[in-house]
């Protein structure tokens, strides 16, 4: 009788403000120090760190692409060999796609998720601490290999036989695969605790006609990723096995078949390129409605838009294997399915720009990045529609057209709101503004220099120059247009140098930000900047997509909630009506730890096909600790 | 505006250089497939231009327009949300149309592409990490010849190109004459090419294969009639006799040496298929899968230091004594 | 953060050279590495001291092994000894090493030729090519398997590939001397 009268004490509603602050402030603590540091399961402090880590590889993975355009500005240079140039453009490609781009897509959801649909931690915060481990130990495989010489050489798509047992000696393709499996893993933890935390932690009242645009993009994602990884999973494992323990998956001699490891491999590939665009797009809407100083326009259509892009995703892949002899009606088919894509394409691109009409502008960094990306993501939309036709992919596959093509729907798509979006969320990540000035020079060096970086690559592939060379010989007329390139890809790592100074300096010193330095409408801004622990002290309730525009002053809350333990509020998938209080686990060292097991057996199975069996067993081990029953009493309904 | 004017710069330095002899690009079409391609190259790279220029002009108009009172922003007006439902309806309807356009326009471009006779001659081209095998496939088998690197065809003529993978991916692409196909070990692709012009055109492996991915060109040529039937009759021949005693020594060198091992020399004890078939070597414009010219001197280079010409390349070096080594390029380029 | 900073220190030198591609090796590094220490009757005997200052590179470095691996074939081993199996020549397979196991013995029947038929390929090879075919034919007839190994062909196979020894154990087929007199008696 007494648990129950001290249990009623912790309620929400029996505490002043700042007594339910210090008591939640308690509950959902991280320990200081290193300890801490390894046992948090907080899902700013992960997302955080998620996104740092990636902007890490960004950097290294710019200095390579400097390094190739080093090469590249002369026939014949000498600056890397064929063997280190191999390495260098491989490590590239995987690291940008699998340790930037997807991972720091991911990370924004993880920081800002929870945030925006109004809970206090994202659903399985343990799984969240585990994923980013094993993205750190998978970056740091790859990364170590190629300081060790055995850095992956046989490009990012790793085609068999070249990558096969035959023509790839040595662990450099194995590295490549497993690293593979690490970040696959990541992502797809990240993946399923999104969509749990979409459906089941929205704020109450919070339907799915009210869930932010972000919101949306990264359920979808987070969807294609559920969908499309298994299928590299398969593809990685098989040529693991082809080349450690001797089966014939890829060897056309005893059955297998070269061609496979295509389809599987971009099976995943091209959905991947929506991994990668689908929350730029959730993040250009959300942007667009802030500084428009609108909601915007075509919700429904924009999340239509969202969901097709996402599954015609799955129906794409051939348009990668144009010229490698598959039936002519197949190849059709899948012409007339590329082009499909422009479809949703076009809807947002006319929605944003609908929105931008109506609305009033704010020419604040974020909305000319967001700008920049219209202007770049419109061109790299239509080369797409271009290689999307069979004829004409065949004289530009694999040249320097479709290298120009994909940087400028990665770069021009996905990294051009990437970076407004830090821009506008940077003040609620660390509470300080980032500076106006230096935004605005970075922006227009990124700009300049991209375009002037990318677009002459256009004209090298229609000019016959392929993909990948080392080098190419001085009798033909590229020299000069190489030359080009490389001296605006200075300038476009210029741009990159300020942005990333004026993050640190602005991360120090930037102007205090206040809790809604933007004025925008949805519910991370309903918190202070950088947010508690706890996110919010009480669970706001929802009546609009734009909370924070149609209740100015407070929000409507939930209460009810206790204070003494980590508890969330679930609700409905439709409509968000609550339905439970549920505990969110506490901060615990096991994810760590089972990490750390899996990835001893993850790179041991590199070298014996045993470390499968006996590395199992210390997984087994923390996979115990980690889900020992510790007591916590069931959810309440 | 700097931009600008840096793009138009980089556009024209594009066209000027587009302008003088590229013997490799999608742009100067000498082919039946590739001047099809560029036609609809040129098409659908002018209406996604206009395209573009359209969604640029709206959006400027979009973002610089002049606006009237200050307004909250969740207070829209009804009429204006409904006009611009109906705008982006109808752009959305205009893609539609467009892509379709392009789609049809695609498949009766393929469809065009894809006319082969019975009568065409047929070409089997094998790719190998990092050179071509060229084998011309008759009717009657005792005409049938190999050769490597340099394709020889009629102009005005369909030839018939079976492509084979014989160790990892390549893909086949002389841009002037048809786009690309892959090779790929255990499947057969085909494509047909006809010049319409005699020329020379050159071609190079598009797809990733590895250390010398960047070195394995070859050399499409194509002749007039007569001129082809010449040069395929001299192909056909077993390699030329030696004449002086330099060129003898070669050849016994050449035999007793490892080099026969990888290499065919029709007329002779040299059978190897590793390596390409080198009876007429001396023919031959380049080297090295488009690396060198053909001289004694770069065949004399290519043979003393091979791994330091084209690293990682797969002829190995063998040991030889300076004279040799003379005596081998000698015999090598007397194979005309 | 020291400790990580360690860690990769040591993965770095234990690592290193593995996975090095030496294209074409220095002329004197070359010339070093002919002068081998055998014993007198030309079985066994010492590497020269460059060949462990490079970390024996023709054992551990699996590009090595797989580039030996194709020397095997282009240079005409099949001829007598099969894909490792034997034939005119002994097999690799069985276990028994007329002359030894040792990387030296094997090159220097390579470089020298044997007796009964092995030919000498001093001059048709290099000797870093040498080295190169001696470590991998050393890996065919392995007893246990290692990780430095060049992988099986996209072929049809014959038999299992140089990374899934023992060989010996696979293909048990005992001592099967090719001439009664040929190398010691096992």
């Amino acid at each position: 009788m007494t648990e129950t009268i001290a249990r009623a004490e912790t309620l929400d509603t029996e505490l002043d403000g700042t007594r339910l602050a210090t008591a939640l402030a308690q509950t959902w603590k991280t320990e200081r120090g290193l300890w801490g540091a390894l046992t948090t399961v907080d899902h700013k402090i992960i997302g955080r760190r998620y996104i740092v880590t990636a902007f890490v590889f960004l950097v290294l993975g710019g200095v390579l692409a400097l390094l190739m355009r080093l090469q590249l500005a002369q026939p014949e240079a000498r600056v890397l060999g064929p063997d280190r140039f191999n390495q260098v453009f491989t490590m590239h490609g995987a690291n940008m796609m699998f340790l930037f781009a997807v991972p720091v897509m991911e990370a924004m959801g993880v920081y800002l998720v929870p945030l925006m649909v109004g809970t206090r931690n994202i659903a399985f915060p343990r799984l969240n601490a585990f994923s980013y481990w094993i993205f750190l130990a998978g970056g740091l495989l790859l990364w170590i290999a190629f300081a060790l010489d055995m850095g992956p050489d046989v490009g990012w798509f790793a085609y068999v036989p070249l990558s096969g047992p035959q023509y790839a000696p040595g662990k450099r393709a194995d590295i490549w695969a497993q690293m593979i499996t690490f970040t696959e893993l990541a992502a797809l933890a990240v993946a399923v605790e999104i969509v749990v935390t979409v459906f089941k932690q929205r704020a109450p009242g919070m339907s799915l006609d009210r869930i932010p645009l972000f919101v949306w993009s990264m359920l979808v994602t987070s969807f294609v990723v559920i969908m499309a990884m298994p299928a590299i999973m398969v593809a990685s494992t098989s040529l693991i096995l082809d080349r450690l323990v001797g089966t014939h998956f890829f060897n056309p001699a005893e059955g297998g078949d070269v061609l496979l490891w295509q389809h599987l491999f971009w099976f995943f590939g091209h959905p991947e390129v929506y991994i990668i665009f689908l929350p730029a797009v959730g993040m250009v809407s959300t942007l667009i409605a802030t500084f428009a100083r609108r909601p915007i326009f075509g919700y429904l259509a924009l999340v239509m838009a969202l969901i097709a892009t996402g599954i015609l995703a799955f129906g794409l892949w051939v348009h990668h294997m144009f010229v490698t002899g598959l039936p002519r009606l197949g190849e059709s088919f899948f012409t007339a399915s590329s082009m499909a894509i422009a479809i949703p394409a076009g809807i947002q691109i006319f929605c944003w720009i609908a929105t931008l009409w109506d609305g009033r502008p704010v020419f604040k960094t974020p909305l000319l990045f967001v700008i920049g990306f219209i202007v770049t993501f419109v061109i790299g939309g239509l080369t797409g529609v271009m290689v999307a036709s069979v004829p004409f992919d065949t004289q530009v596959h694999d040249t320097y057209f479709v290298v120009a093509h994909f940087h400028y729907v990665l770069i021009g798509g996905a990294v051009f709101p990437l970076l407004g979006a830090v821009y506008y969320w940077f003040p609620k990540f660390t509470g300080r503004m980032m500076s106006e000035r230096r935004g605005k020079w970075a922006f227009w060096l990124i700009f300049i220099g991209f375009h002037l970086t990318f677009f002459p690559m256009h004209i090298l592939g229609l000019e016959g120059m392929p993909r990948r060379i080392y080098t190419y010989q001085p009798d033909l007329p590229w020299h000069g247009l190489n030359l080009f390139v490389s001296a605006s890809a200075l300038i476009l790592a210029a741009g990159f140098l300020i942005f990333f100074i004026d993050a640190i300096i602005s991360a120090r010193s930037g102007n205090p930000a206040g809790d809604n330095p933007w004025d925008a409408p949805t519910l991370e801004w309903a918190t202070s900047s950088p947010p508690p622990a706890y996110n919010f002290a009480h669970i706001p309730v929802v009546g609009s997509a734009y909370p924070l525009w149609d209740q100015p002053g407070s929000l409507n809350v939930a209460s009810g909630l206790h204070s003494d333990r980590r508890e969330i509020v679930i609700t409905t998938i439709t409509i968000a009506e609550p339905q439970a209080r549920e505990s969110s686990p506490q901060n615990s060292i096991w994810p760590l730890l089972t990490a750390i097991t899996t990835t001893i057996m993850l790179i041991w199975s590199i070298f014996s096909p045993w470390a499968v069996v006996w590395g199992s067993i210390p997984v087994a081990i923390t996979l115990i600790g980690w889900f020992w029953p510790s007591g916590t009493p069931e959810d309440e309904a | 505006m700097i931009r600008r004017v840096a793009r138009l710069l980089a556009l024209l330095a594009a066209i000027s250089l587009a302008g003088c002899e590229n013997w490799q690009s999608a742009l100067q079409a000498h082919g039946a497939s590739a001047i099809s391609l560029k036609h609809l190259i040129i098409f659908i790279v002018a209406v996604c231009s206009i395209v573009w220029a359209l969604v640029m002009v709206a959006m400027i108009y979009a973002l610089a327009r002049r606006r009237a009172a200050w307004r909250a922003p969740t207070e829209l007006i009804p009429e204006r949300e409904r006009r611009m439902g109906r705008i982006v309806t109808a752009c959305v309807g205009l893609t539609v149309v467009i892509i379709s356009i392009f789609t049809l326009a695609s498949f009766f471009t393929t469809r065009a592409l894809s006319v082969a006779g019975s009568d065409d001659l047929t070409i089997r081209i094998s790719g190998m990490q990092w050179w071509w095998g060229v084998q011309y496939l008759r009717p009657n088998p005792k005409q049938a010849f190999d050769t490597a690197n340099e394709i020889h065809i009629p102009a005005g003529r369909n030839v018939h190109l079976v492509l084979e993978g014989d160790d990892v991916i390549h893909s086949f692409w002389v841009p002037s004459l048809a786009g690309k196909q892959d090779l790929i070990p255990g499947r057969i692709n085909e494509i047909t090419i006809r010049a319409e012009r005699p020329g020379i055109y050159r071609g190079q492996c598009a797809e990733f294969c590895g250390l010398q991915h960047a070195h394995m060109s070859f050399f499409v040529i194509a002749d007039e009639p007569q001129d082809f039937e010449r040069w395929a009759a001299a192909q056909r021949a077993p390699a030329t006799q030696a004449s002086d005693e330099e060129i003898a020594a070669g050849r016994d060198a050449f035999m007793s040496k490892p080099c026969a091992a990888c290499h065919s020399i029709r007329g002779t004890k040299a059978t190897g298929t590793s390596g390409p078939d080198l009876t007429h070597v001396g023919s031959r414009k380049t080297i090295g899968a488009g690396l060198f010219e053909t001289t004694r001197g770069s065949l004399a280079a290519w043979i003393a230091d091979p791994q330091t010409l084209k690293p990682g390349n797969n002829m190995p070096l063998v040991p030889l004594a300076p004279e040799e080594l003379r005596a081998i390029s000698a015999y090598l380029a007397s194979l005309k | 953060m020291r400790m990580v900073v360690l860690l990769i220190c040591i993965v770095t030198l234990g690592g290193c050279e593995r996975e090095k591609r030496e294209l074409r090796l220095d002329p004197p590094v070359a010339a070093a590495l002919d002068k081998i220490a055998l014993m007198q009757n030309r079985i066994a005997g010492a590497p020269p001291q460059v060949y462990f200052a490079l970390d024996r590179p023709f054992e551990t470095n699996a590009y090595n092994l797989s580039e030996g691996k194709r020397l095997y074939t282009w240079f005409g081993c099949k001829g007598c000894h099969g894909d490792g199996q034997g034939g005119i020549g002994p097999s690799f397979l069985d276990g028994w090493w007329y002359y030894g196991p040792e990387m030296v013995s094997i090159f220097a029947s390579i470089r020298d030729g044997r007796p009964h038929g092995m030919p000498a390929f001093k001059n048709k090879m290099t000797t870093d090519e040498i080295w190169q075919l001696a470590g991998y034919v050393q890996t065919i007839g392995a007893y246990s398997a290692k990780t430095a190994a060049p992988s099986r062909n996209d072929d049809k196979q014959v038999r299992p590939s140089e990374n899934r020894a023992p060989a010996a154990i696979l293909f048990d087929q005992g001592p099967t001397p090719v001439h009664p007199d040929q190398g010691p008696t096992p």
